[in-house]
């Protein structure tokens, strides 16, 4: 688990605590996280029932700020920025002139002409450096916050109550995808009711400063409510289980959000040109007409898992491609998503299996997402 | 964490038990080795009555993150695997020297190129 050039890895201000928990510690886009504390499982099934505390400090948060910060993000985008009401947050994405995903991003309205987005930490740079060159011309700042927060979540049904006892803010009024500023354990944080996991949840930014006084804090008073620290792995299966998309599996620069079954998050009829319109126009004709592979949620009937890369097949001929896949603590059996021809997307599509290694296995074809939580 | 006296390693963090008076030996795969793959959801083992090669796959296990080969450590012909570990493999996890076992093997050759605990656990440090 080396990187493979020989910069040296990252640290977040989180990292003794890790260290003292006795994480299992990996390379993740040149951070060094928390894989996990104990038992990934254990983890997982901690968040479903009661609540998970992450470090997602890796995350790249970038603030775009002036007069024209809606026009510089409704131009750079592909979603509708300046329809975001101040305190309320947007998933959407950034994409190359020719269509092809460059990172999903959540967008966080945090002032009047005040926008943080929040980049996947191995494309920040990418984001940070697109953002810089379309918003020339504007008048607004792109400015480089990645150093100037620590990001922590608590996910799970327990993590109301558990925030509720630590800060004065009004969480019953704030809304899944919304964020507005307070005091936390008496630490100053954007609290954000967003996550990657398929649960009620929170994210915490903060100054790296306060996050060592505010991870003990969260996890002081979730002592009893059965809160525990959570890695990386746990994430993953976590928003698989959720039928989330990943960066680097559903997500490429290879696809478009149409061809990911996203193209809701494309907003043609926003004010302006923006990068990318001309070639998700046309592809969303494509999709539209001649749909092309799905995105697809697949169950095992056996017990070996599925991993991304390995194909799927029908009738012996490969029909797509796993993107993601892993035991699901959930449900008891290995998971995956994948791409598969529109002709066995079906949900119950008989007769589609994996290769694995060789031997195809039997998968029922399903609707995603895999799990979704009780309201 | 610390690895048992009276076993003996492999490079690939198998361990073999010394042979009982019939020439049987158990083979289990280290606590080192179960901590680097996490969770393990899946054990494929080796028949019994095959025969398994030192330095060869033997089977495999599946774990949250990844699928890992499993080397036998010894050459020989399979007596008995653990169904304990088939119908419940995080034991492997929680007790790899003990009831997270995962085959025995009647030895047809002795191994000459295992590690002792101490080397074993020095080849770890590096």
């Amino acid at each position: 688990m080396s990187s493979s050039d020989a910069r040296p890895l990252r640290r977040t201000a989180l990292d003794a605590v890790h260290r003292s928990l006795g994480a299992t510690m990996t390379d993740f886009a040149g951070w060094d996280m928390p894989l996990r504390y104990g038992s990934e499982r254990e983890e997982h099934l901690a968040v479903r029932t009661k609540a998970g505390l992450f470090d997602l400090s890796h995350m790249g948060e970038i603030t775009v700020t002036g007069p024209q910060a809606a026009a510089v993000l409704d131009h750079a985008l592909v979603g509708n920025i300046a329809s975001v009401a101040l305190g309320r947050a947007r998933y959407t994405m950034i994409c190359r002139a020719d269509g092809g995903i460059l990172d999903d991003l959540i967008v966080y309205r945090t002032a009047e002409t005040t926008y943080l987005v929040v980049a996947n930490a191995a494309n920040a740079q990418v984001v940070l450096d697109a953002l810089t060159e379309r918003a020339a011309g504007f008048d607004a700042e792109v400015r480089d916050d990645r150093d100037a927060y620590a990001l922590i979540a608590i996910q799970g049904p327990a993590s109301p109550a558990v925030l509720a006892s630590l800060t004065d803010a009004g969480l019953d009024g704030l809304k899944y995808y919304a964020g507005l500023p307070g005091t936390v354990a008496g630490v100053p944080a954007l609290i954000a009711r967003t996550g990657y996991t398929g649960e009620d949840g929170f994210e915490l930014f903060v100054a790296p400063e306060h996050a060592v006084r505010l991870w003990q804090a969260l996890s002081e008073a979730g002592e009893d409510a059965g809160v525990v620290p959570c890695g990386l792995s746990c994430r993953d299966t976590l928003r698989l289980e959720a039928g989330m998309p990943l960066y680097g599996h559903e997500l490429t620069t290879e696809l478009t959000p149409f061809d990911a079954g996203l193209g809701r998050v494309v907003k043609f009829d926003k004010e302006g040109d923006f990068v990318g319109r001309e070639a998700l126009l046309a592809a969303a004709e494509r999709a539209e007409k001649n749909p092309p592979r799905v995105l697809v949620g697949l169950v095992a009937e056996g017990r070996r898992v599925p991993r991304a890369g390995y194909p799927v097949v029908a009738g012996g001929e490969v029909i797509g491609e796993v993107t993601s896949g892993a035991p699901s603590p959930t449900l008891g059996k290995p998971i995956a998503m994948a791409y598969v021809d529109a002709a066995h997307a079906a949900p119950g599509t008989p007769g589609v299996g994996v290769d694995i290694r060789g031997s195809h296995e039997p998968y029922q074809v399903v609707a995603l997402p895999f799990y979704k939580r009780q309201k | 964490m610390s690895n048992p006296q009276h076993l003996r390693y492999s490079k690939e963090h198998e361990w073999l038990s010394p042979a009982d008076e019939d020439g049987v030996a158990t083979v289990g795969i280290t606590e080192f080795a179960a901590n680097a793959l996490g969770d393990v959801v899946y054990a494929q083992l080796p028949d019994v009555g095959s025969t398994v090669t030192a330095g060869e796959t033997c089977g495999e296990l599946e774990s949250t993150k990844s699928v890992s080969d499993l080397y036998s450590p010894v050459t020989g012909e399979v007596t008995e695997i653990n169904q304990d570990v088939v119908d419940d493999p995080s034991l492997v996890n929680s007790a790899p020297f003990e009831g997270g076992w995962l085959f025995k093997v009647r030895v047809a050759e002795e191994p000459v190129d295992l590690l002792t605990a101490d080397e074993y656990a020095a080849q770890n440090e590096g």
